[in-house]
Parts: structure tokens; C-alpha cells; sequence
């Protein structure tokens, strides 16, 4: 388990991304704050505490995958990449510019470090079960984790891809939802509901772990759980924020889906996410 | 009249996928509960550690070939065309084709020949949506000695790949899998000053029949195996337009976005000269013997002869 330091690390680095997701979305003035913000402390957890990888040898090959699924949150995927040592920094302000290796969706064949091209939603979860089958026909460690979001689980290649996760046992996936409750038109329980979200997973074949998606003790523990479960897959079902972190978005959640916002907006954004947590803090 | 000797270019495909499983490790197979038509059943039965049935579920095959892929895996991915094209088109797209990766999509049972099962199971729409999506390959070979050639190639080839194979047994049009095959170079089987008869797939071999006719009548066709549709022989159909000033285009498929709307693309563009495309008008076929519906739905060598006629008549 993670330290006391390790932990307060870790909520600081998922404010830093989260001003990057500020920064970015609003140089590119579009983007997907909302996502990309309930994320920020699970892709934190990922990349500065749980994934095995080497940001100097991308391709290494007994490297832990990550595939972020849901590819509209690919600011702060970008953000953990740089903080991480895949590029440097001063690119993240390219985000969605022509010529830019920063996407509006992912793309791994632009960037160093990226796993998987997604943005069509409900694809990474098949991508990921590949690379764990290729895992074990080579008799690899790895870990394949894949993230994905509430309202893509209305895709129907989710479940056919959970269905094989479980069909082939494979015990080195590890799906996290980032559950924020929201999608484009509207609350995830209004446009298509997906309760009871966890016996789905659970009658899929899946071991279901919950956990507070913005805890990122909590986090650190249900990805190891996750990870040591086995004979069956893993899903984390992350309860989350939509905007997390900046409070008129998380108010607001339907108006910054895929919105940037303004100037004025993000001065207040940013003044609050720039605070640095410190241990006294309660805040998580 | 010599007897013609006969093979399913699916019956190739899974016996060169045997061999190419012997001698490299890295490959491995998908299907989706088709193994036994699409003959990955062969491989199933040869190495079965290395093959995954990923049930009814076109989509997350894609998916996970793609994963494996990522992963180093030279993958082979089948069903029938219907379901590897159109049911999967935006995995294909965006998990295989934009990530470049080494996803080969081997369906069988192209065209109208799948015959019996009807309209719901009759690819001919395939290959205008694939050819329509960046960075993958397209290719429909003639015969069974032709697959065998491109599976072998598909296996060097580093890129995604849709081929397109049939079910039934058709005549062969290479005596042996002797010929230099490449991938993006038409093969000219026969030639004529008259006109070029470009055709792919189990259409080759009757292009072939039309143009025996034909020379009987004084006319003098060349005959081109276009076996890859993407990436195109552009210059070869241009040398064609400008040697022979007419071309027909026969396919198992819509005339419209493939073969034939391929090559009109570059003919109009390079070298307008009389073009007449012989393939399914804009219709669903419908349930029968292939043979049947072959005639019913003008795809014989009568048919071609026909449009030979036409563009001839047109030819200055």
C-alpha cells in the first residue's frame, strides 16, 4: 500500500494534471474538460504509482498496458505522458492544433507511450483483452488495464468484449470505469440506464471491486486488489465527479462535457487547482 | 472439352495458414464461430493454443486482433465477407487501420456466390466500404494457387489487409503457385490490342472464357488479374486504357465503389477512353445456386462479352 507520502504525492500530482487539462482545453478552446477531470486522479494513481513502465523505453516489453477506452479524455492522458517523461511538457499547449501530435482523440501512432487509438467509444476493452491474450501466449507478467467511461458501457462492444475477458479468464485485465454519471445529453441514468451497473459486470463473469474514484488511497487499493484477484477479470467501478476539482463544472457537469472554458473561467479554475495540498489537508 | 480443374480459394486459405503457422510462431487466428466454413478450422486443429474463437461477435474480434497486433502477433482474423466488412467497418477503421497495425482480415464467402443463404449473407457491397478506409490493403485473388500466394505474402506484409476469398470451388487460372505475386502489381494473363477486360476474384477465370470467345469473333482482348484493389495498379490501367482505348471491368460486386468504380477513377482521371463495368447493379441478390445466380444476375461470360461489344462500339 502506499505511503502517507506517497498519497499526498499523488493528490498533488493529479492536481497538476488537472490544471494541464485547463491549460490545454482552453489553448485549444475545445476539448473535454469534464471526463478528463473525474479521470485525473485514477490516470494519477496509474502512471505515478501503480503501472510498470519505463517513459525512456516506451516499448518495452514487459511494460503494464494501459488503454484509455474512452478517448474524449485524452487531455489527461496527454498530461501524465509529459509529467511522466514521454515528451516534454511545453507540447501539451499543441492539444487539437493542426500538425499537432496531441489529438482531439488519441492516436498512438503520434505520441510515444500511447497503447492504443481510440475516440470511437467502446473499442479498448477488445484491444486490451488482445494484448493480455498475447501476454500469456508469450509468458508475460503484464498487466493490461483499460478505462473506460459510464456512458460508453451503453456500446455494445463492451459486452461482447467483457464476455471474453471472462470467457478466457483473463485475470491480467483490469477495467476501471470512471463512473461520473454523466454523458453528453444528459444524466447516464436519464438517456440509458445502466443499473445495477455492478451485477451487470458481476453477471458477465467479472470480479467487481468499488471504490471512490477521487480517493486515491482508495484507488491505489482496488487496482492492487484488482490486480492480485485470480481466475476471473477485474472491473473497478470508480465513483467519480464530472469536472472534478473545479467547482462550477462539477455544478454544471452537461455544460463542460466537450466545452472549453472561458478565459475568465479558467483564471478561477486554475486558482483553485494551483493550491497545493498539503498534509493537514482534508481535501482529497 | 478438357475438364477444369477446380478449388475454393477458402480451401487455399486454410491450408496455407497451416503452413504458415509451422513456420512462424507468431501468428495467430480469430474467427467468429465460422471456423468450419472460413477454414481457420484447420488451424484451430494444428495449433490450437494460438487460435481464439471469439464467438458471434465480429466487433470484439476486430478488437482483440488488434490488440494482438499491438502486442507482435501477426494476426489472421475471419468470417464471412458480410460481417468481416460492414459489421466490423469502424473497428476496422479506427483499432486497425488508423493504428497501421498487423491486423489480416480474411473473409470468405464474397460476392453473390455465397448463393443459398440469400441476400442478408451476400457480400457485395464489401469492397467499396473497405477501399474507402485509409491505410488498409484490399485484395480479391483470382484462384486458389493466387490465395495461397497473398496469404503467404499477407504474412510479410506489415500493415492491416482486408482479402476477400469465396466459397465456392472455381476454376483454376494459374497452373501452379510458380508466378511472381505482388502485392499492388495486376498480372496480365493474357494479351490483346482490342480491349482490356480487368477483373478480380473468381471473375478472372470467366473474363478468361469471354475472351476465348470473343477471339473467335476476330477480337483481341487483354486480360488483367487486378487482384489488388488498394493499393491500385494505376499505372498498369493506365497503360491499358492507352494501348487498347477501351476497358471492362468484372467483378462479384456492386458496380458501384469497387473494382470497376476503382478503375473508373483513374481512368477518367488519366486516360478517358469507352469503360463499361460488368458487375451486381445496385440491388440485394437473392437466395439460389451460384451457378444460378451468376446468369440471373449477369455475371457470366456472355454478360462480359456482351460489354466488350458495347465498349467497342464506342471506341473510336
Amino acid at each position: 500500500m502506499p505511503s502517507k507520502e506517497k498519497v499526498l504525492e499523488l493528490k498533488n500530482i493529479a492536481q497538476k494534471l488537472r490544471q494541464h487539462i485547463i491549460e490545454m482545453i482552453c489553448q485549444a478552446a475545445s476539448g473535454h474538460p469534464g471526463g478528463s477531470l473525474s479521470a485525473a486522479d485514477i490516470v494519477a494513481v496509474l502512471y505515478f504509482h501503480q503501472l510498470k513502465h519505463n517513459p525512456k523505453d516506451p516499448k518495452w516489453v514487459d511494460r503494464d498496458r494501459f488503454v484509455m477506452s474512452k478517448g474524449h479524455a485524452a487531455p489527461v492522458l496527454y498530461a501524465a505522458l509529459a509529467e511522466s517523461g514521454y515528451f516534454p511538457l511545453k507540447y501539451l499547449t499543441t492539444l487539437r492544433q493542426i500538425g499537432s501530435s496531441l489529438q482531439g482523440h488519441i492516436d498512438m501512432l503520434s505520441l510515444p507511450g500511447i497503447e492504443m487509438s481510440t475516440g470511437s467509444l467502446g473499442q479498448g476493452l477488445s484491444a486490451a483483452n488482445g494484448m493480455a491474450l498475447a501476454g500469456r501466449l508469450d509468458n508475460k507478467d503484464y498487466q493490461v488495464y483499460c478505462l473506460l467511461g459510464d456512458g460508453e458501457c451503453q456500446e455494445g462492444q463492451v459486452w461482447e468484449a467483457a464476455m471474453t475477458s471472462a470467457h478466457y479468464k483473463l485475470d491480467k485485465i483490469t477495467a476501471i470505469i470512471d463512473h461520473n454519471k454523466y454523458q453528453i445529453d444528459g444524466s447516464v441514468e436519464k438517456i440509458k440506464n445502466l443499473k445495477p451497473f455492478g451485477d451487470k459486470w458481476k453477471s458477465f463473469g467479472w470480479n467487481v471491486i468499488s471504490c471512490d474514484g477521487h480517493d486515491v488511497k482508495a484507488v491505489c487499493e482496488a487496482l492492487e486488489e484488482g490486480k492480485n484477484y485470480k481466475g476471473k477479470p477485474s472491473v473497478i467501478i470508480a465513483d467519480t465527479i464530472k469536472g472534478k476539482g473545479v467547482v462550477f463544472m462539477e455544478e454544471k457537469p452537461l455544460d463542460y462535457h466537450g466545452k472549453a472554458p472561458t478565459e475568465t473561467e479558467k483564471e478561477v479554475a486554475l486558482k483553485a487547482l494551483c493550491q497545493i495540498i498539503l498534509d493537514k489537508d482534508e481535501n482529497k | 472439352m478438357s475438364e477444369v480443374k477446380t478449388e475454393a480459394t477458402r480451401d487455399a486459405y486454410g491450408k496455407t495458414l497451416v503452413e504458415l503457422g509451422k513456420e512462424n510462431p507468431k501468428i495467430v487466428v480469430l474467427d467468429a464461430d465460422l471456423a468450419a466454413s472460413t477454414k481457420t478450422a484447420d488451424f484451430r486443429k494444428a495449433f490450437p493454443e494460438r487460435f481464439f474463437d471469439m464467438g458471434v461477435a465480429e466487433q470484439d474480434m476486430i478488437g482483440t486482433a488488434a490488440g494482438l497486433a499491438a502486442s507482435g502477433k501477426i494476426v489472421f482474423a475471419s468470417t464471412f465477407a458480410v460481417f468481416g466488412s460492414g459489421r466490423a467497418w469502424d473497428q476496422i477503421r479506427i483499432s486497425a487501420a488508423y493504428t497501421r497495425l498487423n491486423v489480416k482480415i480474411v473473409v470468405t464467402h464474397g460476392g453473390i456466390t455465397t448463393g443459398e443463404d440469400g441476400a442478408s449473407h451476400q457480400a457485395n457491397e464489401d469492397i467499396a466500404i473497405m477501399r474507402a478506409i485509409p491505410n488498409l490493403t484490399v485484395i480479391v485473388p483470382a484462384d486458389a494457387y493466387e490465395t495461397a500466394k497473398v496469404i503467404r505474402a499477407a504474412a510479410k506484409f506489415n500493415g492491416p489487409m482486408y482479402i476477400r476469398l469465396s466459397r465456392i470451388k472455381s476454376p483454376l487460372v494459374y497452373k501452379d503457385e510458380s508466378f511472381a505475386y505482388q502485392i499492388g502489381k495486376g498480372i496480365t494473363l493474357r494479351q490483346g490490342k482490342d480491349v482490356t477486360i480487368i477483373a478480380c476474384g473468381i471473375m478472372v477465370a470467366k473474363a478468361l472464357e469471354a475472351a476465348e470467345e470473343l477471339s473467335k469473333q476476330k477480337i483481341n482482348c487483354r486480360v488483367v488479374d487486378l487482384h489488388t484493389i488498394k493499393p491500385l495498379d494505376k499505372e498498369l490501367i493506365v497503360r491499358c486504357a492507352k494501348e487498347t482505348g477501351a476497358i471492362v471491368t468484372v467483378e462479384e460486386h456492386s458496380i458501384l465503389g469497387g473494382l470497376g468504380g476503382a478503375v473508373a477513377e483513374v481512368i477518367v482521371e488519366n486516360c478517358p477512353v469507352p469503360m463499361a463495368r460488368v458487375g451486381i447493379k445496385d440491388m440485394f441478390g437473392e437466395s439460389g445456386k451460384p451457378e444460378e445466380l451468376l446468369v440471373k444476375y449477369g455475371l457470366t461470360a456472355k454478360d462480359i462479352a456482351a460489354a466488350v461489344g458495347s465498349v467497342l462500339k464506342r471506341k473510336k
